[in-house]
């Protein structure tokens, strides 16, 4: 595990930023060094860049294989390439293996006429034909580490422990304590209380959402998934074979696997498209000229918009780490073509620091898709950021618990207290404009300015015309043809288009990511993988 | 391309006029032939090129790829200011601290306005949410003394910073184009401080040529202000503006025998403070009368509305044929629509209760025959309802949006279904929307 010291100094006085990704993967790496301690081993922490460290490690260990995970993502696979480079240059050999996502990637693409497909229909009609993915394989044994033993020095907590929150500039003084704790032991576990709860219920539909729902739930896996502290394929099988048992072995429909297709969803948009997270240079982002404004961006990052539902989901997502999909559109929604008009990056870049699952592909994914800027979106609805919390939530608890100074507000007016009368504030002693922030925007004038910019910017789209409201997104079989592009006038002096091309060029990034605990380090692998293929699963 | 032309490179070179006169080099063979090849196997040089073939590749380069195209040679230099290419200009005014985009750089401005402002026809300026942006497109159409424009439209964006402009500032640099153009055809103006009297103004030098007028939420003008367009451009075959200017007068005068057919109507109802707002009805004798005049227009409503303010709505018949609801809409209203509106084409529901609309779509179904495209939002339906309203509309609806997660399963179909059962009835593939789940 390689810890860049580049993020003691992002980190260092930026007042707990993150503080919650950071404790889950730290976490998430003691958890991990406690099951190789059962099996007589050890984890091995090791600090600085990967172009220094490892050429070191290589003649300190004599290491003659290093494996490591597939990692689809652009940055990734231009470090990993980087890394195999180096390895075969020590002599080392690598074997990397595809174990983050379901299925292989390029074997999904390859299927689309070599272009990620842009529709989550496609993209399910592309998995049928893949039939299952590989199936999970059973965890490391002790016979199997036998083979590779390395001696643990005295020392080795201080060369090589698990950093502490404090060693990375956190104060932890006054942390509240974490409601989603990071680890494979506690992943494995909600797994068991997932499936119980389906069994349960013996109902494998959606759920409506209501005020539980919206409260961080205790077999949530999502940030589990994302931190690889829970294998996607042994999820998927689990959930399988839980529903051949109840349903009498009817095959499941893909729709059960919904959380786990989303994300391999965007995995595969992501993989081939180093623009992925931005809207300049990036061939599936519509150009929408989306505002600037830094003081509005930092009141919806803070939940101080003054709309209660927005602040309270913000208020979670700040404290805990996680909130559920649908706050997510909601806050999605305001911050972009709903009201601020603000950049999705933007979004995209507090999430990323926030939320526990938020990785790259899906985070950018998800934005692009919640703002209307990608995969044909309509863009006619908008989330109201009053009625929507009331539809989801007319108890007004929610509102309650994360903006306690809200507390003694009635129902009526707990979603836009700045409409309750003066007496009714006072009683409730939180007084808007004083001890709770004015809305900070006309939602209705907002809103309507919004789709007059968005069917502005539609417009100059070949696949909307005229009057209408509503986008043509094609239909499976329009997506199963190669893309084709679509630009302005050349007279024009504006750069309005979207042109769909192929895969994008690769570009130099300098990483904005947290390492995750699945990459580097130097264990060979066990013998149970005869099936898997030397080289690298491309 | 990353590169920008410095300040200069927008330089016209040795600013020579530009249209028309013969090409500054004789053409001249690369080098002279030898003594047996042909004429025709020798290459020309690329500078002798005609201007007109020159003008119709030049079309079809961006612009920044035609500026740098017009350094290479002067002949190419004379071609990229012809005339013909300086018809079409949209200047894009934005300041780094408030946009991502980048703007029409100053100096090719001060060129456009130096060389090519009478050849503009056709032009418009999109402005982010900076005064200084707004107060840039004011400077420039100030100077466009020469110009004749047939397009002229003022775009913002983002939040419309026209309106924090200083309203005379405005109108006077709005006004040097309303007099000088006289032969004005589109004029998109929505979210100005425009007023009455610069109307007047744009009424009196254009009122032969004004085809299409687009003013949503220009607050400063009144019912009569609008009434003066209406009455003096007869030729208006497009209108977009708020409710409060709309009146039975202002529907008459669209419909009086000089009047040629309107081709498009599109009223955007807004509340400014809930219930606050007083809105007017319109007689259907207006409404009958119009329809009469212009059998085919269409008549597009936006409804910015709280619950309570549709009362004067939906009363009695009107021709609406896109109606979309930004805000959360009731039940009744929903049903009220599907009893008065005959004509209607596409129906745009942004939100609704917490109840299903299983009815009123059945009825709008019934009544509503010219109904093509559907797009609900936050609304439940139960699913059966749903399929029975696809199978009364039938193969006619081209556009069928609904959120996946408010199709309430019942006895009759659960999701996965449902999808089936529409497709049939639609006789194409649909699927509901979808949103990420993670």
């Amino acid at each position: 595990m390689i810890l860049k010291s580049e993020h003691y100094a992002a980190l260092a006085g930026s007042a707990n930023v993150g503080v919650n990704k950071w404790r889950f993967l730290l976490e998430s790496l003691e958890d991990l060094d406690t099951s190789l301690r059962k099996l007589d081993s050890r984890l091995f922490v090791v600090r600085g860049q990967p172009a220094e460290v490892f050429p070191r490690l290589f003649k300190e260990w004599n290491v003659t294989r290093l494996t490591f995970e597939y990692d689809s993502e652009p940055y990734g696979r231009e470090r990993d390439a980087a890394i195999v480079k180096m390895a075969q240059e020590f002599g080392v050999e690598t074997r990397v293996n595809n174990s983050h996502t379901l299925y292989s990637l390029d074997r999904i693409i390859e299927l689309n006429n070599n272009s990620p497909p842009l529709t989550f229909k496609r993209f399910q009609a592309l998995v049928n034909r893949l039939g299952l993915p590989k199936r999970p394989l059973a965890t490391v044994t002790k016979q199997q580490l036998d083979s590779c033993r390395t001696d643990i020095s005295d020392n080795h907590n201080e060369r090589y422990g698990v950093p502490s929150l404090e060693e990375l500039g956190f104060k932890t003084h006054g942390l509240s304590p974490a409601l989603w704790k990071g680890g494979e032991s506690e992943a494995l576990d909600r797994l068991n209380k997932h499936l119980d709860r389906k069994a349960w219920v013996a109902n494998f539909e959606r759920l409506r959402i209501n005020i539980c729902s919206l409260i961080a739930s205790p077999t949530g896996l999502s940030p589990y998934l994302r931190f690889g502290c829970l294998s996607c394929r042994l999820f998927y099988y689990d959930l399988r074979e839980l529903y051949m048992k109840m349903r009498r072995h009817s095959s499941p429909p893909l729709s059960l696997f919904g959380q786990l297709l989303w994300r391999e969803f965007f995995y595969t948009a992501a993989t081939n498209n180093p623009n992925f997270d931005r809207m300049e240079g990036n061939p599936i982002c519509v150009q929408i000229p989306w505002d600037h404004n830094p003081e509005a961006l930092a009141k919806w990052a803070e939940g101080r918009t003054g709309f209660p539902w927005i602040d309270a989901i913000m208020t979670q997502l700040r404290q805990e780490g996680w909130i559920h999909h649908l706050a997510r559109h909601a806050v999605a929604c305001f911050l972009t073509r709903g009201d601020l008009w603000l950049s999705w990056e933007s979004g995209m870049r507090v999430f990323e620091e926030l939320l526990l699952d938020a990785d790259y592909s899906v985070n950018a994914g998800s934005w692009m898709w919640l703002s209307c800027s990608a995969f044909f979106q309509q863009f006619f609805h908008c989330y109201c950021p009053v009625g929507f919390g009331r539809r989801t939530d007319p108890s007004g608890d929610y509102i309650r618990r994360y903006i306690p100074k809200l507390k003694d507000y009635p129902n009526r007016y707990i979603y836009e207290p700045w409409n309750a009368p003066e007496s009714v504030q006072k009683a409730a002693n939180c007084v808007v404009g004083v001890d709770y922030p004015k809305p900070m925007i006309n939602h209705a004038e907002g809103s309507r300015l919004n789709i007059e910019r968005m069917k502005q910017v539609y417009q100059q789209l070949s696949r909307y015309k005229g009057l209408s409201l509503l986008a043509t997104v094609p239909s499976i079989q329009e997506e199963a043809e190669p893309p084709m592009i679509d630009e302005s006038k050349a007279h024009s002096s504006s750069g309005l288009c979207i042109v769909r091309r192929g895969p994008g060029r690769p570009s130099c990034r300098e990483q904005r990511h947290a390492p995750s605990p699945r990459s580097s380090a130097p264990v060979p692998p066990p013998q149970k993988r005869a099936r898997e293929t030397n080289s690298s699963t491309r | 391309m990353k590169r920008g032309l410095k300040g200069d490179g927008w330089d016209g070179g040795d600013g020579s006029s530009t249209s028309g006169g013969p090409p500054a080099e004789s053409c001249k063979r690369a080098r002279p032939l030898e003594d047996d090849e042909l004429e025709e196997d020798v290459a020309y040089s690329w500078g002798c090129l005609p201007q007109e073939i020159l003008l119709h590749i030049f079309q079809h380069l961006p612009l920044l790829d035609r500026a740098y195209a017009s350094q290479v040679c002067r002949s190419w230099n004379q071609a990229f200011h012809m005339p013909e290419l300086w018809r079409f200009f949209d200047f894009e005014l934005n300041q780094p601290a408030s946009s991502y985009l980048k703007a029409t750089h100053p100096d090719l401005i001060k060129q456009i306005i130096k060389r090519h402002s009478k050849h503009l026809q056709y032009v418009s300026f999109k402005v982010d949410s900076s005064t200084e942006s707004a107060e840039a497109a004011c400077d420039i159409l100030s100077q466009l003394v020469n110009c004749s424009l047939k397009t002229l439209g003022l775009i913002s964006t983002a939040r419309p910073s026209f309106m924090e402009l200083p309203k005379s500032h405005f109108i006077s640099a709005l006004t040097v184009v309303f007099v000088n153009s006289k032969s004005l055809s589109s004029l998109k103006i929505d979210d100005t401080p425009v007023d009455d009297p610069s109307l007047k103004v744009l009424v009196a030098n254009n009122s032969d040529t004004l085809k299409l007028l687009k003013m949503s939420s220009c607050p400063h003008v009144s019912p009569a202000g609008i009434l003066c367009v209406a009455d003096q451009c007869h030729g208006l075959r497009e209108l977009a503006l708020n409710y409060h200017l709309l009146s039975d007068e202002l529907l008459l005068a669209l419909s009086s025998e000089k009047h040629v057919h309107l081709e498009h109507l599109r009223i955007d109802v807004v509340s400014e403070n809930p219930g606050q707002t007083h809105f007017h009805a319109i007689d259907k004798s207006s409404w009958d009368a119009l329809v009469r005049h212009s059998p085919k227009f269409n008549l597009v409503m936006y409804f910015f509305l709280y619950d309570d303010e549709f009362g004067p709505f939906f009363r009695h018949e009107i021709p609406v044929t896109h109606l979309y609801f930004g805000r959360s809409v009731s039940k009744d209203v929903l049903g009220r629509v599907g009893m008065t509106c005959p004509r209607l084409v596409e129906l745009v529901v942004c939100a609704n209760g917490l109840r299903p609309l299983d009815e009123e779509l059945i009825r709008i179904a019934e009544r509503c025959k010219q109904l093509s495209a559907v797009g609900l939002g936050e609304c439940e339906v139960s699913c059966s309802a749903f399929v029975e309203f696809v199978k009364m509309c039938g193969g006619r609806l081209s556009q069928l949006s609904i959120m996946e997660e408010v199709l309430i399963p019942d006895h009759r179909y659960g999701p996965d279904e449902i999808h089936w059962e529409v497709s049939k009835h639609l006789g194409r593939v649909w699927f509901p929307d979808m949103m990420p789940t993670w």
